[in-house]
């Protein structure tokens, strides 16, 4: 075996090297490892690891985003670029640490990343020599260097390369202070005395990883052992235990590489595998997470180079297929694919000893073959390499797994962990009879199918919270796409919060020459000087700066540059990308004091949220600042510095407005922050009796315009009517008898072309306009609303907001704010979306101007801000196995810094009708059709967009009955990937945007259509079907762990009034709102535990918050509520609905699965496409 | 000399069809423009300067949107001519454009000014290829017009 195996961990580690090139990413450097793992894992995987993740990951944070900042991720991007300053040019690669909080953390690692490349790749060395493989392996588990070892014996200059960037990614997932004292000590000791217990747990290891992988969760208790093994070796290694833990973690993760590659080390890779596919076993849920995504994408990328191994190994590959196995049917069957879900324990003991020698082979080429294929060139100068590997092997295996895996079937049966995988149907294929599955939703929330890309890509790909496609199976032709009858389209994310990005300082950006798409994990390199475009295939040079590799601080590998490591990316732009100095951030807010505002008292709010955040606005030191109000007339207000108090100038001529002093109205908030400060105080008395009823909101716009022209920045607009004087005056359009009317709903587009031309003005100038609409009547949104839209701004709609009379708007007005208001801003943004050659942009979906095919014109960018796009496939793709998205995001920070944020998502092309049904993502395709129904109602009418939502439903399942399903047509039968469909569809239709009978103010409909257009799919989908869970009965079971705070994970019921008993009490997230519902004869403990009042009858009909208890029930219900909350930018509001109350309409109105008078209930709407279809 | 209206107006029209037939192949050039994104070729440096070159939706709507009611118009007068000349056949080919303008101008999108182009619907994939297809059968149908007039306004002198 040892032999064997180390002759094949020989070649496999050339042959990643050369693997590397091509796409470098995944494998080997662990900086980049890292922070993808941070990105994907999180993005993918950790979502669900949230969730799912028992108490062993109790440290992580709710969100993906968390796991970046926490942990390893963060520094190793920082990391790895201060490592290359230092080494290198000053000038190639920075991090930036900017002044905002995410980057500053790394900073502490800039020195010792450099450090320990330094240490590790020196120890690398000379274990190599020394110890053998077998010494290497054990070293790998002692210490972090692991990774790179495999390379090193083979003596390759990449190999060592790859060793020290290796070393230096996996040193940093460990804790900073712990590294430097670790990485020495780890490496040199340790390898030296294991080695021959290593062996030994190499074996376990196997066997633990198998089991590992497939049970994920479920640590098998020979993972126990395993882990227990590293640490006691680490231990005696280094001197931290703790450290030694995380360590040992992000070594396996590089061991499980070398297994992976090699089947002879295998036992050492193998504990690394299990360990990081364990994360709960080790002591520190964050740290072992963090190593996992390092590991996993490792052991993608060794996976790759395994198929090389043909050796005797077996053991090893069969371990590994097992790994990635786990992780397909995972991802197919949309179950979060993140460890966390460990739905089934299940230790399958069986795989690991079962492979047999072919098997690897077959096993291996579906991986590593992703990337051959991609790049023949690079496959040729690796297989000389790789003389075991097998280069005939059938290229793209890996992305079609059903189709391809002809081997597989046979394989399975010895393989019995790998059955759910080889099953020639995938989850996601399996038929659903629909009309007789009575719990079509699942317990746990829906995730994004993964794309079937092979491990490799799939590491690398970008985070479904950026980046989502509705078929993640590309089908090759339009006719293919046609014959589905589904919707192809992308949904963008793409300024959302991230805690931890990579930020790329680079004299030259690399983008290739013709299409312009700037350089990501998926292009292929032909050798070290030429890389080909992924999108138009054309063939550029490597710019000599990019082969130096900041994060390595060594030459020539421009693979593992944290370009093409990552696939989300920020890049400082240079000059090049400026058609004028960056711009200051502006912020200008207009705001109205006619009559009905000051009776509603917004003022006072928003004051006191502007006094509270005024030192919080985004900016630098040239932030400015200005405010107006107006009602029949203009009033400015000079704030010059120097002025003992502001000044008012009143303009009254609204039909040609002019500005009074157009040099003091904008002032720098440092400079005038006093005067700006007595203004705020001041605003909410000052027009307390006015009688001025009418509101010249167009003038002041027009007003607002010019202000902000010669700068661009934000305007912030708060409007409380119709506007009724001057230019854009509106008339109400809203006959309040039709509001149920189940006939025409009318005047959903606006009255007006003014406020789309202003919007259109100000875009060009680069200025945004936010609408704050605080009304208690009609005031036309459906007309105001053009103004955002257009300009790229956002919408709010605060129906009936009085401060005193509704609280619970207020409350929400005030948060709202503070999030508004700190919230990151890039300014003078324009977005650019790229395909793959053969595919096209169709149409935008979203606020903002397109300004070509693929060129969105973005005044402002929001994190909050969320964009759907319909594709259209032009071009067959029948000679490309991989299509590309790039979105390149070019804005101006509140710093005043250009920056590119570059999202790159990867997915698979397939030729067959059931494999585009495999890879549907409903939740993207449901909200694209909702975009699209919002266009059509606006453009047609409500009922037409109403008939193409059910159409949608029909098409596509009578298209896949007939094609795809061979069973009987008198059942509705959908794949497993579809059997949401209809009920997303028939939540959207009795969503308030689209739904008719029931009664829906014309304002709540058209803002339900603004956020339907603008909103992000995680929102999105919240708004279209809640979430409703049962909180009565909250259990520790399941519960995840953040911040030190248990946060129990009710399972999701479904929406029907049959699941409310009345013995119960309810949370429904309904994601801007959140109800809790209490049932009549709801548990009196509970109602005093969690509510403190005695019992129901005492609760009051309006109550908006849960007391602060010291019940463990109470502390239960309000850290998971908690928990929903820090989960979205904007707060939602709580509402305490008694069995009874008249609010329980509202409450009612959600059940989507129940009859109302005028809808469908969800049986009698599977029925009625049954008779569609049936047609 | 049978110099009568109807041979005049046949001239007319045809003078006229040539000047339909130049604001057709103005729009289908400005929507042709709109649609091939010029991706500026193998020139290394920055993105934005083409962008920012490169005509708007804004400009191209607002150089179309004038010439589109004298479009409808000018037909418009043909067929009240050909009405005058009673020159049935003629105008009875001529109706149903008349119409389709009619309707085409009465489901506009929602502006101010004359025209039919909303700079921010224009460049979504549906419409753009509509307006395309519209071109290219306007031009179709204004050549063969022109041809028809030349017909007939020989027809008319040789026979009267």
């Amino acid at each position: 075996m040892q032999v064997p195996s180390g002759y094949g961990v020989h070649p496999q580690n050339y042959i990643p090297p050369s693997g590397h090139y091509p796409q470098g990413p995944g494998k080997m450097t662990s900086l980049p490892l890292d922070s993808q793992c941070g990105d994907y894992y999180s993005g993918l995987y950790t979502v669900p690891t949230q969730n799912v993740v028992t108490s062993n990951t109790a440290n992580q944070q709710p969100g993906a985003q968390h796991m970046y900042g926490r942990g390893p991720p963060a520094p190793h991007i920082v990391g790895s670029t201060p490592g290359s300053f230092q080494g290198a040019a000053s000038s190639t690669s920075h991090l930036h640490t900017s002044a905002s909080q995410p980057y500053s953390p790394f900073v502490n690692h800039y020195s010792s990343p450099a450090m320990y490349s330094a240490n590790s790749s020196v120890a690398s060395q000379g274990f190599p020599s020394t110890c053998g493989h077998y010494a290497m392996s054990t070293v790998s588990n002692a210490a972090y260097p692991s990774v790179s070892y495999p390379s090193l014996p083979a003596g390759d200059p990449y190999g060592q390369q790859m060793f020290t960037s290796q070393n230096a990614p996996t040193v940093r997932p460990v804790r900073d202070n712990s590294f430097s004292g670790h990485s020495t000590a780890i490496g040199h000791p340790s390898p030296l005395p294991p080695p021959p217990s290593h062996q030994y747990h190499q074996q376990q290891s196997l066997s633990g990883c198998s089991t590992l992988s497939w049970s994920t969760s479920g640590l098998p208790s020979t993972q126990d052992n395993l882990v227990r093994n590293h640490t006691g070796t680490l231990a005696t290694a280094s001197s931290n235990p703790t450290n030694t833990v995380a360590d040992s973690l992000s070594c396996p993760v590089t061991q499980n590489v070398q297994p992976l590659k090699s089947s002879p080390v295998v036992p050492t890779v193998l504990p690394g595998a299990s360990s990081t596919r364990t994360p709960p076993a080790a002591n520190r849920p964050v740290e072992p997470v963090a190593s996992v995504t390092q590991p996993s994408e490792l052991l993608q990328q060794k996976g790759v180079d395994s198929s090389s191994t043909t050796s005797s190994a077996s053991p090893v590959p069969n371990s590994y297929d097992a790994l990635e196995g786990g992780s397909y049917p995972d991802m197919l069957s949309s179950s979060a694919s993140s460890p966390a879900p460990d739905p089934a324990p299940e230790p399958d003991p069986a795989p690991a000893p079962a492979p047999s020698a072919p098997q690897p082979s077959k096993m291996a080429k579906p991986f590593g073959y992703g990337y051959p294929a991609l790049q023949p060139g690079y496959q040729n100068a690796t297989a000389p390499l790789n003389s075991a590997v097998p280069p005939s092997s059938p290229g793209y295996s890996g992305f079609q797994p059903y189709a391809q895996y002809p081997g597989m079937n046979q394989l399975s049966s010895s393989l019995g962990g790998l059955s759910l995988q080889s099953s020639p149907q995938p989850e996601s294929l399996r038929p659903v009879n629909l009309t007789q599955e009575r719990n079509i939703l699942p317990m746990t929330p829906v995730w994004a199918p993964v794309p079937n890309l092979n491990l490799d890509l799939r590491k690398l790909n970008c985070s479904p919270d950026s980046f989502r496609c509705t078929l993640t199976n590309i089908p090759q032709t339009q006719a293919l796409l046609n014959k589905a009858k589904l919707p192809l389209g992308l949904l963008l994310h793409p300024f959302r919060d991230l805690t931890q990005l990579p930020v790329i300082t680079s004299n030259t950006i690399v983008r290739c020459r013709s299409c312009r798409t700037y350089i990501n994990p998926f292009v292929s390199f032909i050798d070290q000087r030429r890389w080909k475009c992924n999108l138009c295939y054309r063939v550029n040079d490597v710019p000599e700066e990019f082969m130096y590799n900041p994060l390595t601080r060594s030459y020539g590998e421009p693979h593992k540059r944290p370009e093409v490591q990552n696939s989300t990316v920020e890049f400082i732009a240079s000059s090049d990308y400026m058609l004028r100095p960056p711009q200051p951030a502006v912020y200008l807010f207009v705001l109205d004091v006619s009559h009905n505002a000051v009776e509603a008292g917004y003022l006072t709010i928003l004051c006191q949220s502007l006094l509270e955040n005024l030192d919080k606005l985004p900016g630098d030191s040239r932030t400015r600042i200005g405010f107006m109000t107006f009602d029949s007339t203009i009033h400015f207000y000079n704030l010059q510095e120097g002025l003992s108090q502001p000044q008012m100038l009143i303009v009254s001529d609204i039909d040609d407005v002019f500005l009074p002093t157009p040099d003091s109205l904008l002032v720098n908030l440092y400079e005038s922050k006093e005067l700006i400060k007595d203004l705020l105080n001041a605003l909410p008395n000052m027009f307390t009796n006015t009688r001025e009823t009418h509101s010249a909101l167009g003038p002041a716009l027009q007003a607002a315009f010019k202000l902000m022209s010669p700068t661009g920045g934000r305007v912030s607009v708060f409007q409380t009517q119709l506007p009724s004087l001057g230019a854009g005056l509106l008339q109400s359009r809203e006959d309040p008898n039709q509001r149920s009317s189940t006939k025409v709903v009318q005047h959903l587009g606006p009255a007006t072309d003014f406020y789309k031309k202003l919007a259109l003005d100000c875009s060009g100038q680069q200025t945004a306009v936010d609408l704050f609409l605080l009304s208690s009547q009609y005031s036309d949104l459906a007309s105001l609303a053009c103004i955002s839209k257009y300009s790229a701004g956002c919408i709010y709609y605060y129906p009936s907001f009085h401060y005193t009379h509704n609280p619970s708007q207020a409350e929400k007005l005030q948060k709202d704010l503070k999030r508004y208001l700190t919230r990151k801003i890039g300014f003078e943004a324009v977005m650019r979306i790229r395909c793959t050659k053969g595919l096209s942009m169709h149409t935008f979906h979203g606020n903002f101007f397109v300004r070509s095919t693929d060129l969105l014109s973005l005044a402002n960018i929001s994190p909050d801000a969320g964009f759907a796009v319909q594709l259209s496939i032009e071009e067959n793709l029948t000679d490309t196995s991989l299509v590309c998205f790039q979105t390149a995001l070019l804005y101006t920070s509140s710093k005043g810094e250009r920056r590119i944020r570059v999202h790159t998502l990867c997915l698979p092309v397939v030729s067959s009708l059931a494999d585009v049904y495999a890879g549907v993502d409903v939740q993207a395709a449901v909200c694209l059709l909702a975009n699209m129904a919002v266009d059509r109602s606006i453009s047609s009418s409500l009922s037409d967009a109403r008939d193409a939502l059910v159409n949608a439903v029909v098409d596509s399942l009578s298209a896949y009955g007939s094609t795809v399903s061979n069973l009987q047509h008198s059942a509705l039968i959908a794949p497993s990937s579809l059997k949401l469909f209809p009920l997303y569809v028939l939540a959207l239709l009795k969503q308030k945007a689209f739904r008719t009978g029931t009664s829906t103010r014309l304002d709540d409909r058209v803002y339900a259509m603004c956020q339907i257009k603008c909103q992000p799919l995680v929102h999105l989908m919240k708004m279209i079907h809640p979430n409703l869970y049962r909180i009565d009965r909250l259990t520790d079971e399941g519960a995840i762990h953040v911040n030190d705070r248990v946060v129990p994970q009710p399972p999701l019921q479904k929406l029907s009034a049959e699941k409310l008993t009345r013995e119960g009490a309810f949370l429904m997230d309904c994601g801007s709102v959140f109800y809790i519902w209490i049932g009549k004869s709801c548990d009196n403990n509970f109602i005093e535990d969690v509510l403190g009042y005695p019992n129901f009858a005492s609760i009051p009909q309006k109550m908006t918050h849960l007391p602060e208890l010291d019940t463990l029930s109470s502390e239960r219900a309000r850290s998971f509520i908690t928990w929903l909350r820090d989960n979205r930018p904007l707060s939602p509001i709580l509402h305490v609905v008694k069995d009874e109350s008249p609010a329980k309409t509202e409450f009612f109105q959600h059940l989507i699965e129940d009859r109302t008078e005028a809808a469908f209930s969800y049986y009698e709407f599977l029925l009625h496409i049954q008779q569609q279809i049936c047609k | 000399m049978a110099f009568t209206f109807a041979p005049f107006s046949y001239m007319l029209a045809l003078l006229l069809t040539a000047v339909l037939i130049f604001f057709t192949i103005w729009h289908i050039i400005a929507f042709d423009e709109l649609k091939t994104d010029y991706r500026n070729p193998i020139f290394p440096s920055p993105p934005q300067v083409p962008d920012s070159q490169r005509s708007t939706p804004i400009d191209q709507c607002n150089t179309l949107n004038p010439i589109v009611l004298p479009e409808y118009l000018i037909h418009a007068f043909f067929c009240v001519m050909f009405l005058c000349a009673a020159e049935w056949l003629t105008l009875g080919l001529r109706m149903p454009l008349l119409a389709y303008h009619i309707w085409r101008y009465m489901s506009r999108p929602v502006m101010s000014g004359p025209g039919l182009y909303d700079p921010t619907t224009i460049m979504n994939a549906d419409i753009l290829a509509y307006c395309q297809k519209e071109g290219s059968c306007k031009l179709a149908f204004y050549l063969l017009a022109f041809f028809y007039y030349l017909y007939g306004m020989i027809y008319v002198l040789v026979s009267s």
